[in-house]
């Protein structure tokens, strides 16, 4: 017998997976109490319980009798949406169960010497356990950070999420978000362009290129160091001063612009450069082999592939850049952070600003998706199935 | 006549020199095998005479005119000297036709349609006419380099040179390029090819160069190289190639 046959022999008994099962079922009990004294909490506030009433309550010894009456009242769409919200933990139950059934079975198996089929079940135990617990986590800090909004009299809530003020400015702030829209599309557009042609100009060949691909390594060098909101602040109150036609009597919307467009155009430049230095020199080779010149290699071959790979990064800059667009306040654009500031400051309340940031969230999850699309596409044509 | 001439071609990469003096000379209709141990230049100097790699010293004479050196256009050249890789360099990003159509479009300024029927007429002869809209990354690699061959012969040049076309091909799938190689010999086109098929150099070469150090060493017809080899180096270099069994 050698030792390889022994080890074949020795029996591999799974660690029963019961330990972790029941860690799922504790855990997603905890969570659902947890999840219930939120609701709880939360039913009071839309009853419109104070701390105060609460204290008073207490101190008559009638907290329970009271709290139970006020919260009766509540309108039928906040019992649906408190409903639905204390329904969502008891979800957890269901792999919580499976995995300690899975696990008994796995009991079953070793007693009945059935090793194969008890690794199968001790798996399935323990990996259903761990999503049980994984999920359990997540709705444990969904409902921590809905307690942290309702909490002290909904003292977050009302300075962050003052839906009344929200709902009333949203027009407002929406209008002001068109702003920032036209400077992103337009500089975007501009960029995409403008950045190419940089990068070109960096990788002009020969010995009479060297003036160019100078300029273009200084422009990138300058612009990318530059912080954008000095470039938008020298050009936007620089240039008017200036007085020079044309470039002097611009709108502050086209100053930032302008302004980004140089900066950002710098990264995008050196983006389009990594893409282009990504395709491998065999394709220049093969290209120039059959004729074609530098700019015909590069339009038609290597740029079209470069494009391809750099799509993810450039997203990257482009979602910089949107957000970039907030900075364009400091010359006094009214975009939808200035308005929102204005509109903050004559209400004592933040909640305008919020819309802003949802704004800007919401805009950059369709670019994501998008560009997820666009590359799971691609790659299905060029590489699907001989 | 003599077609091409190189009259003592140096290239150096840096300190490294891999071709060192090299004259040879090809008839029209000459199909030229070079053969040689790996790094004995045979590459480079297939890249050196479209102009890939520029010579560090010496000349390249197509039909008498010179075409090393300065002041000389590489994309005229390059219309007339076709080239195909060991790697096949297809663009992935195209389809096989617009693989094929680029060049002749873009540089002998032909329209659409004219491009297209004559890659047609390409696919036909390459057995791929079906896979004119596949991409390459769907071809096997016999295929790819098919496709490769067509897009070169697509320029119409006067002169193939074929890099090692068959050595990042499974064994299987050769023969299928080979016979493509060997129609192409058999219809009067002037190549110079670089292989380590010794087999199919007997066979189809009507001049064979053995590389050595930078130089041909020893040239011949293939009965001359291959029974009869003069020169020592060239009988080591069969004898390892026989041993290895590939002759």
């Amino acid at each position: 017998m050698t030792d390889r046959s022994a080890r074949f022999r020795a029996p591999s008994i799974p660690k029963s997976a019961m330990p972790i099962s029941l860690a799922a079922l504790l855990v997603s009990s905890l969570t659902t109490l947890f999840a219930w004294w939120v609701l709880w909490q939360l039913s009071l506030v839309l009853a419109g319980v104070t701390e105060e009433n609460i204290t008073k309550a207490v101190e008559k010894n009638l907290y329970w009798s009271e709290m139970s009456t006020r919260v009766l009242t509540l309108p039928i769409w906040a019992w649906l949406v408190l409903g639905v919200l204390a329904i969502t933990p008891l979800w957890l139950f269901i792999p919580a169960i499976k995995s300690a059934r899975a696990a008994a079975r796995a009991k079953r198996f070793l007693v009945a010497e059935d090793l194969i089929s008890a690794r199968v079940a001790t798996a399935d135990s323990s990996n259903t356990a761990w999503f049980s617990i994984g999920y359990a986590i997540f709705m444990l800090l969904g409902f921590t950070g809905l307690w942290f909004v309702i909490a002290k009299d909904v003292a977050v809530g009302s300075t962050f999420f003052k839906l009344d003020l929200m709902v009333s400015k949203a027009g407002l702030v929406g209008q002001a978000f068109l702003t920032n829209v036209f400077i992103f599309m337009v500089a975007q557009a501009i960029i995409l362009v403008w950045a190419l042609v940089v990068a070109l100009a960096r990788m002009i060949p020969g010995a009479a290129g060297q003036p160019i691909r100078l300029l273009a390594t200084l422009y990138t060098d300058a612009f990318r160091g530059l912080p954008s909101v000095i470039t938008i602040y020298l050009i936007g109150f620089g240039l008017p001063l200036t007085g020079i036609p044309i470039l002097g009597d611009l709108s502050p919307v086209w100053y930032a612009i302008i302004a980004l467009s140089l900066t950002y155009g710098a990264y995008v430049a050196e983006v389009y450069r990594a893409g282009i230095e990504s395709i491998h020199p065999s394709q220049m080779m093969a290209a120039r082999s059959l004729g074609l010149n530098f700019f015909q290699t590069m339009r038609f071959v290597i740029v079209p592939q470069a494009v391809r790979r750099i799509i993810p990064p450039l997203l990257n800059d482009f979602i910089g850049l949107q957000k970039d667009t907030a900075l364009v306040n400091v010359i006094g654009t009214i975009d939808a952070f200035n308005q929102a500031r204005i509109l903050a400051s004559n209400n004592f309340n933040l909640s305008t600003v919020t819309i802003v940031a949802i704004l800007f969230v919401l805009i950059t999850i369709p670019q994501a998706r998008l560009v997820d699309r666009l590359l799971e596409s691609d790659a299905r044509k060029t590489r699907g199935a001989k | 006549m003599s077609f091409l001439e190189m009259h003592g071609v140096v290239k150096r990469f840096g300190s490294l020199e891999v071709l060192r003096g090299l004259n040879l000379s090809v008839k029209e209709h000459d199909v030229v095998c070079l053969i040689g141990a790996s790094g004995c230049g045979k590459s480079t100097l297939l890249r050196c005479i479209n102009g890939l790699e520029p010579i560090s010293g010496g000349e390249i004479q197509i039909l008498g005119d010179r075409v090393s050196g300065a002041g000389v256009d590489v994309d005229r050249l390059r219309r007339d000297v076709g080239i195909v890789f060991q790697s096949f360099n297809l663009f992935p990003h195209m389809t096989v036709l617009e693989n094929i159509c680029l060049a002749p479009r873009q540089v002998l300024g032909l329209s659409k349609p004219e491009a297209e029927a004559r890659a047609f007429d390409l696919l036909k002869r390459v057995q791929l006419e079906q896979k004119a809209r596949s991409y390459p990354d769907q071809l096997s690699g016999g295929q790819q380099q098919r496709v490769a061959i067509a897009r070169a012969l697509a320029m119409q040049p006067m002169l193939m040179l074929l890099d090692e076309i068959t050595s990042a091909l499974d064994p299987e799938l050769v023969a299928e390029v080979l016979d493509l190689v060997r129609e192409l010999a058999s219809e009067g086109m002037t190549m110079l090819l670089a292989t380590h098929e010794m087999g199919f150099a007997k066979e189809v070469s009507s001049k064979v160069c053995f590389l050595y150090q930078g130089v041909v060493h020893e040239e011949g017809t293939p009965e001359q190289i291959f029974s009869a080899p003069k020169e020592p180096r060239t009988q080591a270099f069969l004898k390892s190639i026989i041993e290895a069994g590939r002759l």
